[in-house]
């Protein structure tokens, strides 16, 4: 076998210091295969060589924590003997070159990720960032990732209930497609992907292997340049038919005890599905690439073992077992091949046309990757903001801010997923959380994703502190319980310093809200490289949350219910305007600190808005957040077509009372003879609360300014995307 | 009522719909699978779920009719026993001729997922029985290819021999279908097939109970 050379190795993404650990791992120089082996295994992607040291700090545990981060992906248990399965993955770089591909395949590996452990998916959330409305590729972009994401899990049967949507110039050269998989298991049929024991048959199931994807995961640890649309090949293309046919047939096959370990084919395909079984199992694994199922002739072993094709796994079976997982998988038409076997060597040897085409010391791969303590620098801190004069207007600056990118109706978008099938759908998008029943129960889940790329931009500790929070608060809104987290890290260039410090504060933010929440991170994703030509995006770490509802039926919702109640905001107005969409929309300034989290008082409203919930006192609840009060009455009002008359507390500057952005807020209604006791209930712990005025009919009405119609501003809400979508 | 749910590959409502046929009627429907060769003997009704059946990378359910237990269900139909095909069901039995016309690609080009309102044109059937003539019920939609499409004398016919089941109510068309179609009967009114999925809105917990009534009305017709 041909050495390979430095050059080479620079060539696959490695720098001149993995080629020497290389050379000292193998004790040889490597042959290209097992260059292209360690350059997808020791990628960004896959080793997590710029990340893994500061993850260690997250909190990981709980009394409800089955499997934490490792596996792929994190389970609780809720209860009765089920769990909760569910992790959140990016599909960024793969999304910008070919939308439609790169979302759908976003979406088939995070379902593959959920079911090789033993769970039927029952949910799917999305969080996407794009760049400027007005950009060039935006509404290409927005329309392929839409259609994607909708194409591969409508096709599935899963229903999409919920997810977030933002734009903002830094993602024109990088957008962003964070797909969230919640999955239903037994508690007591959990499956791990260690390939434990010697003599083990391993077993390849699914579609076969073609040239699609090769170097994908390479192509996501680096930046893009201009010549980046030249990289369309390395994206994969999907199929959810076969998806759906391997999803039935693995959980068949699980309904058995013939299986050991399993693991999906997804980044770096062959090769670190193989590598890490074997790593997690401390055996060795030893394959016959003449086996492999290939779809097209005359594949070496290194595209084999780079491919990247869609729907595939890998399976460890107890010996003997052949034949009865072979049929499973002939009745859904899949391919099946017991391609290799399990050793105690430790080593992952490849065979091919009879001659050894790659020996590697497993752990060299996995364990031994480069780990590096990147420097990093505190980012400077923006000055608080000064004074806001107050506009002339409060209804007329809403009415704008209701159509403006970040807040108008997702409508457009979500009608393109199918929300309902399964018929579990308790609450479909639109509301704070999704409500999703777990089947032939009263329990159900509560499921969101949340993060406010501008706070993390401005202090990236706050702004991690914050998305968990927001996370919690919107979990808690519907009246659900939160269990826990996965979190979808997006960064830029992690060499530079100052990405490296919003990357280190943000994950020690987000730290310290999941210990003061109980709220831990189970799984997750780390995406960096978001960056085009040196300029890289918010930064964006994606919280995915779920929390339990014990009784389904006890859970709220945002429209109001009827006119003449009271409005009540729960926590603290104190008219926070920095980094305030108010702010960035209508005086066109991104300054200023975010507001800050008190995680107690997050802890302490929040606990007291639930307990209103889940005992019946409250008919509305909507958490308060992006747009302040204003907005979150304004949906309120525009979600059921009744309006709301409203008196700003006297002293109180109205612009800040009213768009201000503090924290750990919900806005209430509750019928007028329960409000009073509400009010005193919540003095009584202590706990801010202010009446804000009553429902009504049809007409939203501020203290001294003209009535506005709930359905002229629903229309201005509504409109702004499908306007932006058909714009040519 | 004795009924059966054909379940092919990529069928993905097959589980809703046996869920709602057994709220309405007591016990569960038999589950078939795509490539047996026939249905159990003594079925009352046959039920073709949504889905996408074989990926529906072709058209929408032409290769589902090709299928090895739909020769079964042919004939079945042909000799009486009640079809209800929903979303993937209806393409299906119009793949196969049971019912007239075709669906085609949504008018926006894109999938559609929404409740939408729709009038129930044709009361008086097994299927519909328990809704009153014009009654305007709220039912979710979600497909690709649900723009019902006949020629004029076809439409005319429907029209004329009250085999127009469902019409979206005039505004709220989610796909273009000509007429406002939203599911038809054949001719016996033995077969329906509808775009919108009832079992979708068949407990209370769907926030609407609007599509329990033609599972309540099979049960009522063939037990």
């Amino acid at each position: 076998m041909t050495e390979a050379t430095l050059t080479q190795a620079i060539e696959h993404g490695l720098i001149e210091s993995e080629w020497k650990h290389i050379l000292r791992v193998m004790n040889r120089a490597p042959n290209l295969t097992e260059l292209g082996i360690f350059s997808v295994m020791w990628s960004e992607h896959c080793s997590y060589k710029s990340s893994r040291a500061h993850l260690r700090k997250l909190p990981t545990t709980a009394p409800w924590v089955i499997q934490g981060p490792g596996e792929n992906a994190g389970v609780i248990d809720i209860g009765d003997g089920d769990a909760i399965i569910f992790k959140m993955e990016s599909h960024n770089h793969p999304s910008f070159i070919e939308p439609y591909q790169g979302a759908a395949t976003g979406v088939g590996g995070i379902m593959r990720d959920v079911f090789t452990m033993g769970a039927r998916p029952i949910a799917m959330l999305n969080a996407l960032r794009f760049g400027e409305p007005d950009h060039p590729k935006t509404q290409h972009l927005v329309s392929g990732v839409v259609a994607g994401i909708g194409g591969y899990g409508n096709c599935m049967g899963v229903p999409t209930v919920g997810g977030e949507v933002n734009f903002h110039k830094s993602y024109n050269g990088n957008i962003l497609v964070n797909a969230m998989c919640v999955g239903l298991a037994k508690a007591n049929n959990i499956f791990l992907s260690a390939a434990k024991g010697s003599g083990n048959p391993v077993v390849y199931v699914g579609s076969k292997t073609g040239r699609d994807g090769i170097h994908g995961a390479t192509m996501a640890s680096a930046e893009f340049d201009d010549a980046s649309e030249e990289k369309r090949p390395t994206v994969q293309v999907g199929d959810p038919f076969t998806e759906k046919l391997l999803l039935e047939a693995c959980l068949e096959l699980m309904a058995t005890d013939a299986i050991v370990g399993i693991q999906d084919m997804g980044a770096a395909g062959l090769t670190s599905s193989s590598c890490e079984m074997a790593d997690k199992g401390g055996s060795g694994i030893e394959l016959n690439l003449d086996k492999v199922p290939c779809r097209e002739k005359g594949m070496t072993p290194y595209e084999m073992m780079l491919s990247e094709s869609q729907e595939r796994m890998l399976m460890v079976l107890k010996p003997g077992r052949e034949k009865e997982a072979e049929k499973i998988f002939k009745k859904w038409e899949l391919d099946f091949a017991v391609i290799g076997i399990t050793t105690d060597t430790k080593r992952l040897v490849l065979k091919f046309k009879g001659e050894t085409v790659a020996d590697i010391p497993v752990t060299a791969l996995a364990d031994e990757a480069p780990l590096y303590e990147r420097p990093w620098e505190e980012p400077k801190r923006p000055a608080p903001l000064g004074p806001i004069a107050e506009p002339k207007s409060i209804t007329e600056a809403l009415a704008k801010l209701v159509a403006t990118p970040d807040l108008a109706s997702r409508r457009w978008i979500y009608e393109q997923y199918d929300s309902t099938v399964m018929a579990d759908t308790v609450q479909k998008p639109g509301g704070d959380a999704a409500i999703v029943r777990i089947h032939s129960t009263q329990k159900a889940v509560a499921l969101t994703t949340d993060v406010t790329p501008r706070y993390v931009q401005a202090d990236p500790y706050a702004g991690g502190v914050q998305a968990v929070a927001e996370c919690w608060r919107n979990i808690t809104a519907v009246g659900g319980t939160p269990l826990a987290i996965t979190d979808n890290l997006n960064f830029g260039n992690p060499q530079r310093p100052e990405i490296m410090g919003q990357f280190v504060l943000a994950v020690r933010g987000i730290g310290d809200a999941c210990r003061a929440l109980d709220f831990p991170v189970v799984s997750g994703n780390v995406s960096l490289y978001n960056e085009t030509n040196g300029q890289g995006i918010l930064p964006t770490p994606a919280i995915g949350g779920v929390g339990i509802l014990k009784d389904v039926h006890k859970h709220a919702t945002i429209p109001f219910k009827a006119a003449g109640e009271t409005i009540i905001v729960i926590g603290e107005t104190k008219g926070h305007l920095g980094q305030s969409i108010y702010l960035r929309e209508i005086l066109g300034r991104e300054e200023g600190t975010p507001p800050p989290v008190d995680l107690k008082i997050e802890r302490r409203n929040g606990d007291f808005v639930r307990e209103l919930i889940t005992s019946g006192r409250v008919t509305a609840v909507h958490d308060a957040s992006d747009g302040g009060l204003a907005v979150t009455i304004a949906e309120m009002a525009m979600s059921s077509g009744l309006g709301a008359t409203l008196t700003t507390p006297a002293g109180k500057s109205h612009v800040e009372f009213w768009f201000g952005e503090d924290q750990a807020r919900y806005v209430v209604t509750a019928k007028a003879a329960d409000a009073d006791k509400i009010v005193a209930d919540a003095k009584a712990v202590g706990i801010p609360v202010t009446k804000l005025g009553t429902t009504a009919a049809e007409h939203l009405k501020l203290d001294g300014e003209d009535p506005f119609p709930t359905a002229r501003l629903r229309q201005l809400n509504e409109e702004w995307l499908p306007k932006l979508m058909a714009a040519s | 009522m004795k009924a059966a749910v054909v379940v092919f590959p990529a069928s993905n409502c097959d589980r809703d719909v046996h869920d709602a046929l057994k709220r309405s009627n007591g016990t569960p429907p038999a589950m078939v699978w795509h490539q047996d060769a026939s249905l159990p003997e003594g079925l009352d009704l046959i039920v073709l779920p949504g889905g996408f059946s074989y990926g529906d990378y072709l058209r929408c359910g032409a290769m589902a009719a090709q299928s090895p237990i739909m020769r079964d269900v042919i004939d079945r139909a042909n000799k009486g026993t009640p079809v209800l095909g929903i979303c993937n069901g209806f393409q299906i039995l119009c793949e196969t001729k049971l019912l007239p016309g075709a669906l085609m690609r949504n008018a926006s080009l894109k999938f559609v997922s929404r409740d939408v309102n729709m009038t129930v044109e044709g009361a008086n059937t097994m299927f519909t029985a328990g809704y009153k003539p014009g009654q305007v019920i709220n039912i979710p939609v979600a497909h690709g290819d649900g723009n019902y499409f006949a020629d004029k004398d076809t439409l005319d016919r429907l029209e004329g021999e009250g085999q127009v089941a469902f019409r979206y109510v005039e505004g709220s068309n989610p796909n273009g279908a000509a007429r406002n179609i939203a599911g038809i009967f054949n001719e016996k009114r033995t077969i329906l097939g509808l775009m919108p999925h009832p079992e979708r809105h068949s407990e209370p917990l769907h926030g609407n109970t609007d599509g329990k009534a033609i599972f309540d009305s099979l049960v009522k017709a063939l037990s």
